[in-house]
């Protein structure tokens, strides 16, 4: 666990091979919710990174001092403040994209990947590596959203951070950026994800045995 | 006024649906949703445990937290928390046949979206005790209806003869894209009224 080799496995792991949203399905309220377009995404992936970050930081300082009958409500209690303070400060300063995702920040809370997070790591494991886990999980997540975020951003409404990019010609779709696009998306992104995942291990025991 | 609640409660069960609008409580839609009897008792646990939250928070918005605006959130969560754990201990001593229907899904059910979802909407709209439990009772059928409908399709799919790599989740969230495009069609439903 103390190689440098660990260490940055415990981070790329996040990314790819349990990434959160396409390989976990966690946090899906989220994912599909504030995604139609690619700044939403990115607020909300920076806000959830930042509520994980230090979430996981309190919790693997705190992780001989909680109580085990009591751990759930006390995670429960540590993410709440971190999502109260990411709350009250993306209201001061970016009060516009606070106003588009509303309610979906304060429901951060019950994201499941930021609780599952802490049970499954950050109360194990020392303060180094719970951090590790924390950006590697946190920035998959935010991947993720920006994906799904870019891709409906640029079929709904043609542009790409409201910059528009096809031109006058291009008769947007409209559907993409409303609620079913967010699940299309997810849907296709997820298909794409399978496939890939497939090829690999095809890939890999025909080596595996020449 | 009796308009007033009929709309707050189509508006919530079929044109604002908790969760093909709002994607709230996506996860035990796409989880749990196999089988039509585990769907329906699922969904009557949601309305349920709405109903809870909807008194629950309308009674910290009034009481409480004009005191400490602050504090919303963690005191929504604890409150709703240890108000259905209460409520399932009673259950469980008066009603044994709920209950079994019930029990279950209940501790399940505090940490969804949903739920919170639904108390942070109902106070952000600035509902009323009434309003909200008409709210919540749209909210919770809302999520019923799609859970039900959902597990229906699910049940059909599994005989079909599906490639590898869409089934599970990919596929559920199709179907799930195509059953939110049908609800969207609600909304023209009472502009024109």
């Amino acid at each position: 666990m103390n190689t440098p080799d660990a260490h940055w496995d415990v981070f790329l792991k996040g990314l790819w091979k349990e990434n959160p949203v396409f390989v976990a399905v966690l946090g899906m309220c989220p994912t599909l919710a504030v995604t139609n377009t690619a700044i939403n995404s990115l607020a909300m992936g920076a806000a959830t990174f930042f509520v994980l970050f230090f979430s996981s930081l309190l919790v693997s300082l705190l992780r001989k001092v909680i109580a085990k009958q009591v751990r759930i409500t006390t995670y429960i209690v540590i993410i709440a403040t971190f999502v109260s303070l990411v709350d009250m400060l993306l209201a001061a300063l970016v009060p516009d994209i606070h106003k588009e995702l509303g309610a979906f920040i304060a429901l951060i809370v019950v994201n499941c990947l930021i609780l599952g997070r802490q049970e499954a790591f950050a109360a194990k494991n020392r303060v180094g590596p719970a951090l590790l886990d924390a950006a590697g999980m946190g920035l998959g997540f935010s991947m993720a959203l920006l994906m799904i975020g870019v891709v409906r951003e640029l079929l709904g409404s043609g542009s790409l951070f409201n910059i528009p990019v096809f031109g006058s010609s291009f008769e947007p779709w409209i559907v993409m950026i409303l609620p079913p696009g967010g699940f299309f998306t997810l849907g296709f992104l997820l298909l794409i994800f399978n496939a890939v995942a497939q090829r690999r291990a095809v890939a890999s025991s025909v080596t595996s045995q020449s | 006024m009796a308009q007033e609640l009929l709309w707050i409660f189509i508006s919530a069960l079929l044109i604002n649906n908790f969760t093909l609008a709002y994607f709230l409580g996506i996860c035990p839609f796409l989880g749990v949703s196999n089988k039509l009897d585990t769907a329906l008792r699922l969904g009557l646990a949601n309305i349920f445990v709405m109903i809870i939250t909807a008194v629950a928070a309308w009674a910290l918005n009034t009481f409480v937290l004009i005191y400490a605006p602050y504090l919303r959130l963690i005191s929504f969560i604890i409150v709703i928390a240890s108000t259905v754990q209460f409520v399932e201990m009673a259950i469980k001593k008066w009603s044994p046949e709920l209950f079994k229907a019930l029990g279950i899904f209940l501790p399940l059910i505090t940490t969804n979206c949903a739920i919170l979802g639904l108390a942070l909407f109902a106070t952000n709209k600035g509902y009323g005790l009434i309003e909200g439990i008409v709210y919540a009772l749209g909210a919770g059928g809302g999520v019923t209806l799609a859970l039900i409908l959902m597990a229906g399709i699910r049940e059909e799919t599994r005989v079909l003869d599906i490639p590898d790599v869409v089934k599970g989740t990919a596929l559920s969230l199709i179907v799930a894209g195509i059953l939110s495009m049908a609800f969207m069609g609600f909304a023209g439903m009472f502009s024109a009224a």
